[in-house]
């Protein structure tokens, strides 16, 4: 993976700026969990791209040192992809909001997850808008009361865990950013993995969505791996994804190692390495054959 | 015999499934392997079946720049193309037709009707595709061609399929010949051997082509007409040439995944009309945030929205002028032919680069999807390829890196993702020279006003990068014709035409839109007549340049009804406005196609 070995810390890979999260914001614990499985994998930032949307959790590629591009919201998982395809050598994370990701982002989650893109793509959920400050989200809950819906909220939320199954990703997990040590395994697994890697995380909201805080997943969250289940059983993974109440699982749903390749292995134009490093235009024979079938 | 003054036009009309591309393909094929120039032109409908389609293909012996205006070969595949196109032949011309489906109605004086009894002449029960292969032959014998150049065709062409299918069709290609000697007149010239075998291509693939000439690695698009043909050609190509081409979700995903291939270096490039356009847009904005350097096509069709997806148009020029939010530079350049939309792609690669910012080509169906001969001495296959300022590979860091460094030009040394001792982010918002953020954790008007101004320093002289137009023609003419994009070829006929008819005129071919000559272009017009032709109907061009230069046209021949002009329509046009005041002419479509 690197040439240098120097082993780095995860003080290594903070950024030059520190967060301008509310104190208490979920986001911290995303951070540090990157940081942790960025040093714990003995990578070197030059060889990680982290990429987001917008919003306050895709300000995050400000506050790590990798190469980072803080795209346009929604975009960051089209973005990626073009990084990934144009150089595969490098490590490619995505990273944003429920908003970013399911929302505006929606069809490219969709399709890159059924393209098994070899990214991991790591989704801060806080069930809300929160740098536009407080509106209803696609994982608010039924009946929530946001800015943009003082009321209550009409309509149901997506679910990322059973979306990513079913769409085709091959790797999915979902973590609490409170307990930054799990979150910091599923990450690393997530990179290690080749293919779509989603990792959803709650990570609270604490100023603008008070019904989703510390406290509440801190009385719920329960462990799949104390659970006995079975990463191979996406009929199980669905199940237990879809249970929303006094129990609400994290941990490693679904994980597909070998069955379907990602993207970097299926595209044969991959195979002579990455095509940003090659350059220049056609060969006298490539011209050759062109004009050929033009006559 | 001739005296390189050849120059005839035929048409296939018929409806969509009766297959008039493939004898449309062999035909071009045989004139461009004799040498001849061609240029076609299909009108057509966004359907798979029914309707009418009328592939007009004019041949020469001197250079086509354009589909023409008359004809003199109809080959009517239907009784709907009979009676649209038959009153419009003159003396001279022909019809050929399936004479056991099709009448042909009155025919002006001195036009040759050539029926062909196929079912007869082929002993055949059943008649499908293989009445296009009978009238081909027909054809040959019309035209003073040989035989054996439709037979090597054939054989060419159904290789694949086995010598049972080639030699089907052969003989019923013979039937038509045999049949038209017997009964037909040849026209008295025959078709002349032209210079060396000559290429064909379309526009769509010129571009594409200029793509990989320019050392593109990465294309992305959705389907859209008339843009498609720039997707197909990298689908059939990009393996062998070591190029990724990917089919993506929508537009927005195709513009945001170029950028983010370029950002990682490679060149990017994508394709799309109007519609994919304006979703690609707040990408386009992005790539100049982040200073991105990759390439946008639009094809233009008919609008607005979905238009008409198979009709040509110029109604695209303040989209591009104005994609995306923001007050920012791009380059927008319309290429005038397909040639030319060749070399235009690693042109505007090279700027792009060097200016490290987006570039966007307005093409249109009318040079995307006509097909054109071309020697392929004049593809230049190797162009020069300059990726800008760019951070080695190899390079240690020399202290600090700053990916948006104010430097005196403005641009600043790219380091790709990768490069080690260069770790830097890019934005979408705005940022100061270490790429950290403006707007969220603190604004400041003056850190602002320096990256304003940093980015925009960049294009000072970027005018200066780029060949200004040119007035073409008599210096002391009547008249100057100033065009921009696709209409430059249509506009040199009818100032051919224009002369024929005693006015003279010359011509202002723009094809660089941003950065715009205005100074050049002043200098060219002052003191001239001056006439505006172009493909819409509020005078998206005329305005344009008005804002640009202070200058007005004396008059403005505009068409809008999703046909493209041909060369009358505008020499009526100039010769009724030089006749009157100037104002607004708008030619009347004379064939419902
Ligand atoms: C095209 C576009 N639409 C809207 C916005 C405004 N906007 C910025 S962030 C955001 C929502 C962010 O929510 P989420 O992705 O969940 O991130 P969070 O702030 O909650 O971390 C919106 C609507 C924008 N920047 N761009
Ligand atoms: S508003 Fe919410 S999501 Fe944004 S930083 Fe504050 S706590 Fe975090
Ligand atoms: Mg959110």
């Amino acid at each position: 993976m690197t040439t240098t070995t120097i082993e780095l810390t995860p003080k290594d890979f903070k950024g030059k700026v520190d967060p301008d999260w509310c104190p208490g914001c979920g986001d911290f614990g995303v951070l540090n969990a990157l940081q942790r499985a960025a040093s714990e994998l003995g990578m070197q930032p030059h060889e990680i791209v982290t990429v987001s949307g917008i919003g306050c959790s895709s300000n995050l590629p400000g506050y790590i040192n990798t190469y980072g591009a803080h795209t346009l919201h929604g975009r960051s998982l089209a973005f990626a992809t073009g990084v990934k395809m144009a150089n595969h050598d490098l490590n490619v994370i995505a990273t944003g909001g429920d908003g970013d990701g399911y929302g505006i982002g929606g069809n490219h989650f969709t399709h890159t997850a059924r393209r098994n893109v070899d990214l991991t793509y790591v989704v801060m959920n806080n069930q809300i808008y929160g740098l536009t400050t407080g509106q209803v989200s696609p994982t608010s809950r039924i009946g929530q009361k946001t800015k943009s819906t003082p009321f209550g909220s009409v309509e149901y939320p997506i679910n990322p865990i059973t979306s990513a199954i079913m769409n085709g990703a091959t790797y999915v997990a979902r973590a609490y950013s409170g307990d930054v040590k799990h979150l910091t395994d599923l990450i690393k697994g997530g990179i290690r993995h080749k293919g779509f890697a989603l990792i959803d995380v709650f990570s609270p909201c604490v100023t603008f969505n008070l019904d989703n805080s510390h406290n509440f997943f801190k009385a719920r969250v329960r462990k799949l791996e104390d659970e006995g289940h079975d990463t191979d059983d996406w009929a199980a993974a669905c199940e237990k994804a879809m249970a929303w109440g006094d129990e609400i699982y994290v941990g490693k749903f679904f994980h597909m190692e070998n069955d379907k390749e990602s993207l970097t292995d299926l595209e044969p134009v991959l195979r002579d390495g990455p095509i940003a490093k090659r350059q220049g235009g056609l060969t006298e024979e490539q011209a050759d054959r062109i004009i050929q079938r033009m006559m | 015999m001739t005296n390189g003054n050849f120059d005839f036009a035929l048409a296939i009309g018929g409806s969509a499934g009766q297959g008039i591309a493939t004898p449309g393909d062999t035909l071009a094929r045989i004139v461009a392997r004799r040498g001849l120039h061609l240029s076609t032109y299909n009108a057509y409908q966004s359907i798979i079946r029914g309707g009418h389609i009328f592939l007009t293909v004019r041949i020469a012996e001197q250079e086509v720049r354009s589909h023409g205006d008359k004809l003199d070969l109809l080959l009517a595949l239907n009784q709907d193309t009979m009676d649209r196109h038959l009153r419009l032949l003159g003396s001279g011309a022909a019809a050929l037709y399936n004479s056991d489906d099709v009448s042909p109605g009155d025919a002006g004086d001195g036009v040759q009707l050539c029926p062909l009894p196929v079912k007869e002449i082929t002993g055949l029960q059943r008649v499908g595709l293989n009445q296009n292969t009978v009238a081909l032959g027909a054809m040959m014998h019309l035209l003073g061609l040989d035989f054996s150049l439709l037979e090597t065709s054939i054989a060419q062409q159904f290789a694949r399929k086995g010598e049972e299918v080639v030699n089907e069709n052969v003989r019923v290609a013979l039937a038509g010949y045999t049949h038209a000697q017997e009964n037909f007149v040849p026209y008295p010239d025959p078709m002349p051997e032209g210079g060396e075998p000559l290429a064909v291509w379309s526009g769509n693939e010129a571009l594409a082509m200029g793509g990989a000439a320019a050392g593109v690695k990465f294309y992305a698009a959705y389907p859209m007409s008339p843009s498609t043909g720039v997707l197909h050609w990298y689908a059939q190509n990009a393996r062998s040439l070591g190029i990724m081409v990917r089919q993506v979700e929508d537009e927005i995903g195709v513009a945001n995944m170029i950028v983010g291939a370029a950002h990682a270096g490679a060149r990017a490039m994508c394709a799309t009309s109007g519609g994919g356009f304006a979703l690609m847009t707040e990408a386009i904005g992005a790539a100049s945030m982040m200073e991105i350097p990759c390439v946008f096509i639009n094809v233009q069709r008919a609008g607005p929205s979905t238009g008409v997806p198979t009709k040509t148009e110029q109604g695209d020029l303040w989209q591009a002028l104005g994609a995306s939010q923001g007050d920012f530079e791009r380059f927008v350049v319309s290429p005038l032919d397909a040639l030319d939309a060749y070399n235009t792609v690693p042109e505007l690669f090279n700027l792009a680069d060097k200016l490290q910012c987006p570039g966007i080509i307005l093409s249109d169906l009318l040079i995307s999807e006509g097909r054109y001969s071309i020697h392929p001495r004049d593809i230049e296959f190797h162009p020069a390829i300059d990726r800008g300022a760019l951070v080695d590979e190899g390079a240690a860091s020399g202290g600090e890196y700053l990916r948006y460094k104010d430097t005196p030009s403005g641009v600043s040394p790219r380091a790709l993702p990768g490069t080690p001792g260069h770790v830097h982010i890019v934005a979408t918002d705005e940022h100061d020279e270490d790429s950290m953020l403006l707007s969220d954790e603190f604004t400041n008007p003056h850190r602002r006003r320096a990256s304003v101004e940093k980015r925009a320093r960049k294009f000072q002289d970027a005018a200066s990068l780029i060949a200004p137009p040119e007035i073409e023609g008599p210096a002391d003419a009547e008249a100057t014709l100033v065009g921009w994009g696709s209409t430059a070829g249509v506009i040199a006929e009818a100032i051919e035409q224009l002369a024929e008819r005693g006015v003279t005129a010359n011509r202002l071919a723009v094809k660089w839109l941003i950065p715009l000559h205005a100074e050049e272009i002043a200098a060219a017009l002052s003191g001239r007549k001056f006439i505006i032709v172009e493909n819409n109907y509020s005078g998206q061009f005329a305005r344009y340049l008005r804002s640009e230069t202070g200058l007005s046209a004396y008059g403005h021949v505009r068409k809008y009804d999703g046909e493209p002009f041909a060369p009358h329509h505008i020499a009526d046009g100039v010769a009724d406005l030089l006749g009157g005041e100037g104002g607004v002419f708008v030619p009347r479509q004379e064939v419902i196609v």
